[in-house]
C-alpha cells in the first residue's frame, strides 16, 4: 500500500495526510482565512512562474489570462482530479488530505477568470478523495458565492484529458472530442471552461496567501517551486512526497527508503513520460526544464523504478498493451497504429519477433505522432521511442535471437 | 498568408479518397489513414485540395489559415535520451 | 403525337429508374469501400454523384412530359402534390414522394459544405426510402409493368440493389471487426 512520506513544507505542510482530510476550520486556523483576490491575481501567478501539474506543464497564469480575456459570458472552472495515470497518486492524496487548499485555489480561479460555477472532477474509484472533496464542498456551500458540485470521473487513462472532462460533464461520454472548439472557448454547457489540475490550484491558493516571491524561493534550478511526486516500483517506501524542483533522483530514492534492488531504468513522468537510464542519473535533477534539455519529461511527477531483474522490453510491452487498451477508439492512427505497436512489441517481448519488427515499431511510432484527436498516441509513441533507445541491446536480443535476458522474471509473472 | 488542410481525426474513417485526389499534399499510412503534409498549400494546388475536401464522404477535411502548427507533441515530450545501452 | 409523348414519358421513367438504381449501387459501394487494385476509389464516389445529376434530367423529363401531356391530363398538380391525381392515385403518389426525397437529397448534397455533415447524412439516408418508392411507383403505374421486359427490367434493378446492399452490410461488419481486433481489451493495472 502506498504511504505518505516525509513532507516538505507547502502543499503537504501541516498535519500528516495520514491523519485524514483537513476540515475547513482547521484549514483556516492553520493558514488564515482566504485572502480577497487582488485585482492582479493572474499577474501574480504569471510572475510566479507556476506551471500546470497535470502533465503538460503549461503556465497557469497564462491559461487563466487567456480565458479571462477571451470569454464572452461567465466561465466555468473545473478542478481536474481525475488522475488517469495509473501509478500516480499525488492528486488523490492531495484531495484526500488538503481538500480545502484545492477548493481555495479553485475559487480563486473562478474569481480571476469570471466563472459562476465550479465543478470538482474526481476519479470515481478514488474513494478517499471523493469523500474528502464531498465533505469539503458541503462545508463551503453556505459561504461560497457560487455553486460547487462534485462529478465522479470514470476509470480510464484518458478521462483526465481536458476535452474528455468537458465531454463527460456535458454528455456522460468520457472520450476526447479533439476540437476546435477547445474547452477554453466552448466547454461545459458551451461556456469558456478552465480545466485545471488540482495540484496547480493548491499551489495557486498558497501563492495568493504568500505571494510570488515566496513561491519562487523554492526550487534549486531554473524552475521555481515545489511539486508532488509519486515514487513507485522497486522502492522501499512507495508513495507521494513533495519535493523542491531540482531535487536529485538519488536524494528522492534515499528519502523513500532506498531502492529494493539495483535499478536499471526509471520511468519518469508516467506512461506519458519516458524511460531514463539510471547509471549516471542518481544526479539527475528533477527540474522540468533540465529534464526537457535531456529529452526527458517531468510529466505528472511519476517516478517508477525498474529493477535489474525485470526485462525492459516486457515492461514496455505491458505499458503499451495498457495504453492500447485505453484508446478511445475514435481515430484510425490510434486504433490501428497503436494497436499494431502494442501487438508487435508483445510479440517481440515473447520471443516471436518477425524480421523487420523493430524497424516497423520505429516507423509506426513516428507515424502516429500528432495524428489523433488527443495526445494519447503521442504518449505511447514517445514511450516506445525512448524504450527502443534505453533498452536497445535488450530489444536487439529479443529481435535477433528471440530470447530474453531475464526469462526467470517472465516465468514468475513479474515481467 | 496562405491556407493549409486540417482534418477532424474523429470523423475520418480512412476512406483514403483524399489522398487519391491530392497526392501532393496527402499520403496514406499503413492502414489507409491520411498523413497531411505540413505547410501552406501552393496556389496552383488549391483546386486539388478543394476537390479532396469535397470528395470525402464524411467531410473530415477543411481549409484553415496557415501558419501550420508542427505535428503537435505534448509539452515536455522531446527526443528520447541518448544513453549507453544496458544489457 | 400523343403516343410519342406517352412512350417518351414511360421510356424516360424507365431510364431514370435504371440510372437511380446505378446511383444507389455506386453509393453503397462507396460507403462499403469497394476497391480493386488500380481503381481509384474516388471514381466510384464521383460516378455516384455525377450519375445522380444525370438521372434527375431523365426524371425531370419523365415528370414534365407525363404532367403536361394533354393525352394523360394529369397536370403539374398531380406531380407536385402527391396522391392528388385520380389516375392510379396511390401508385402515382408514391412517385411524387420519391421525387421530393430525391430533390432533398440532391439539394443537400450540392449544399453539403454549407449545411454540415450531420444534416446532409440524415437526408441522404432517405435514399433507402426513395428508391423502393420509385420501384413500387413504376410497377403500379407503369403500363409496361405487366409486360415481360418491364418486369425483367425492374427485377434486374431490384437484384442489383439487393446484391449491393447485402455486400454493403457485410463490408460494414468486416470493418467493425477489424477495429475490434486491432486493440487489446482494457486491462486492470497491477
Amino acid at each position: 500500500m502506498s504511504a505518505i512520506l516525509e513532507a516538505t513544507d507547502r502543499l503537504l505542510a501541516g498535519p500528516s495526510p495520514a491523519a485524514g482530510s483537513e476540515s475547513l476550520a482547521a484549514h483556516n486556523v492553520r493558514l488564515g482565512p482566504m485572502p480577497r483576490v487582488g485585482s492582479d491575481m493572474i499577474g501574480t501567478l504569471e510572475r510566479s512562474g507556476l506551471l500546470g501539474r497535470g502533465g503538460a506543464g503549461f503556465p497557469v497564469g497564462s491559461k487563466w489570462r487567456s480565458i479571462a480575456e477571451r470569454r464572452s459570458g461567465p466561465a466555468i472552472v473545473v478542478a481536474n482530479g481525475a488522475e488517469g495515470e495509473p501509478h500516480s497518486s499525488k492528486d488523490r492524496t492531495l484531495m484526500a488530505a488538503r481538500p480545502h487548499l484545492v477548493l481555495d485555489g479553485a475559487l480563486l480561479a473562478a474569481d480571476a477568470v469570471g466563472a459562476d460555477e465550479l465543478i470538482v472532477y474526481v476519479g470515481a474509484d478514488h474513494r478517499a478523495a471523493v469523500v474528502a472533496m464531498g465533505r469539503a464542498i458541503a462545508e463551503r456551500t453556505t459561504t461560497a458565492r457560487l455553486p460547487i458540485r462534485l462529478v465522479e470521473a470514470p476509470v480510464a487513462y484518458i478521462s483526465g484529458e481536458s476535452s474528455a472532462v468537458v465531454n463527460f460533464i456535458n454528455t456522460d461520454d468520457a472520450r476526447p472530442t479533439g476540437g476546435p472548439p477547445h474547452p477554453r472557448d466552448r466547454g461545459v454547457a458551451g461556456r469558456a471552461t478552465l480545466v485545471q489540475n488540482v495540484e496547480s490550484l493548491a499551489h495557486a491558493a498558497l501563492i495568493a496567501r504568500h505571494g510570488e516571491d515566496w513561491y519562487r524561493s523554492a526550487g534549486r534550478g531554473p524552475t521555481s517551486g515545489t511539486a508532488l511526486v509519486t515514487i513507485s516500483g522497486a522502492i522501499g517506501i512507495p508513495g507521494v512526497r513533495e519535493i523542491d524542483y531540482g531535487t536529485t533522483l538519488g536524494e528522492i530514492v534515499a528519502g523513500a527508503g532506498g531502492a529494493t534492488s539495483d535499478i536499471q531504468a526509471v520511468l519518469l513522468g508516467g506512461y506519458f513520460g519516458g524511460w531514463a537510464v539510471v547509471g549516471d542519473l542518481r544526479d539527475l535533477s528533477l527540474d522540468p526544464a533540465l529534464l526537457a534539455d535531456r529529452g526527458l519529461s517531468f510529466g505528472c511527477g511519476l517516478i517508477g523504478l525498474l529493477p535489474v531483474e525485470r526485462c525492459g522490453v516486457w515492461a514496455t510491452s505491458n505499458i503499451l498493451d495498457y495504453m492500447a487498451g485505453e484508446s478511445a477508439r475514435q481515430c484510425g492512427p490510434c486504433i490501428f497504429g497503436l494497436g499494431a505497436i502494442a501487438e508487435t512489441t508483445r510479440r517481440v517481448a515473447a520471443g516471436g519477433a518477425a524480421p523487420g519488427d523493430i524497424d516497423n515499431l520505429a516507423r509506426w511510432s513516428r507515424q502516429i505522432v500528432g495524428r489523433g484527436a488527443c495526445h494519447h498516441p503521442d504518449g505511447a509513441a514517445g514511450l516506445l521511442q525512448g524504450a527502443l533507445s534505453v533498452f536497445a541491446s535488450e530489444f536487439h536480443l529479443h529481435q535477433q535471437d528471440r530470447r530474453c535476458s531475464r526469462p526467470a522474471a517472465t516465468a514468475q509473472g513479474v515481467r | 498568408m496562405g491556407e493549409r488542410l486540417a482534418i477532424d481525426r474523429i470523423r475520418c474513417d480512412g476512406y483514403g479518397m483524399c489522398a487519391e485526389m491530392f497526392p501532393e499534399g496527402i499520403e496514406l499510412d499503413d492502414w489507409g489513414y491520411p498523413i497531411l503534409r505540413q505547410g501552406v498549400i501552393p496556389d496552383g494546388l488549391l483546386p486539388l485540395a478543394r476537390r479532396a475536401i469535397d470528395v470525402c464522404p464524411v467531410l473530415a477535411l477543411r481549409l484553415v489559415n496557415a501558419p501550420a502548427r508542427p505535428p503537435s507533441t505534448s509539452v515536455g515530450r522531446p527526443r528520447p535520451v541518448e544513453s549507453a545501452p544496458r544489457s | 403525337m400523343e403516343s410519342l409523348l406517352w412512350y417518351a414519358t414511360r421510356g424516360a421513367g424507365m431510364v431514370s429508374l435504371i440510372l437511380f438504381t446505378a446511383v444507389g449501387c455506386l453509393g453503397m459501394l462507396t460507403v462499403g469501400r469497394w476497391q480493386r487494385p488500380g481503381w481509384p476509389r474516388f471514381l466510384t464516389a464521383e460516378f455516384h454523384s455525377n450519375l445522380a445529376l444525370l438521372s434527375i434530367v431523365f426524371l425531370a423529363i419523365h415528370i414534365l412530359i407525363a404532367a403536361l401531356d394533354p393525352y394523360t391530363s394529369l397536370g403539374l398538380g398531380s406531380a407536385l402534390i402527391p396522391f392528388s391525381s385520380p389516375y392510379r392515385q396511390f401508385w402515382l403518389g408514391l412517385g411524387g414522394v420519391s421525387m421530393y426525397l430525391i430533390a432533398a437529397i440532391i439539394a443537400t448534397s450540392l449544399l453539403r459544405s454549407r449545411i454540415g455533415q450531420r444534416t446532409w447524412r440524415a437526408v441522404h439516408w432517405s435514399s433507402y426510402a426513395a428508391w423502393p418508392l420509385a420501384i413500387m411507383h413504376s410497377i403500379g403505374t407503369g403500363t409496361d409493368g405487366g409486360t415481360a421486359w418491364g418486369l425483367l427490367l425492374v427485377g434486374g434493378c431490384v437484384l442489383a440493389v439487393v446484391a449491393c446492399l447485402t455486400w454493403r452490410i457485410a463490408a460494414t461488419r468486416v470493418a467493425r471487426a477489424r477495429i475490434d481486433a486491432a486493440l487489446p481489451a482494457r486491462t486492470v493495472v497491477s
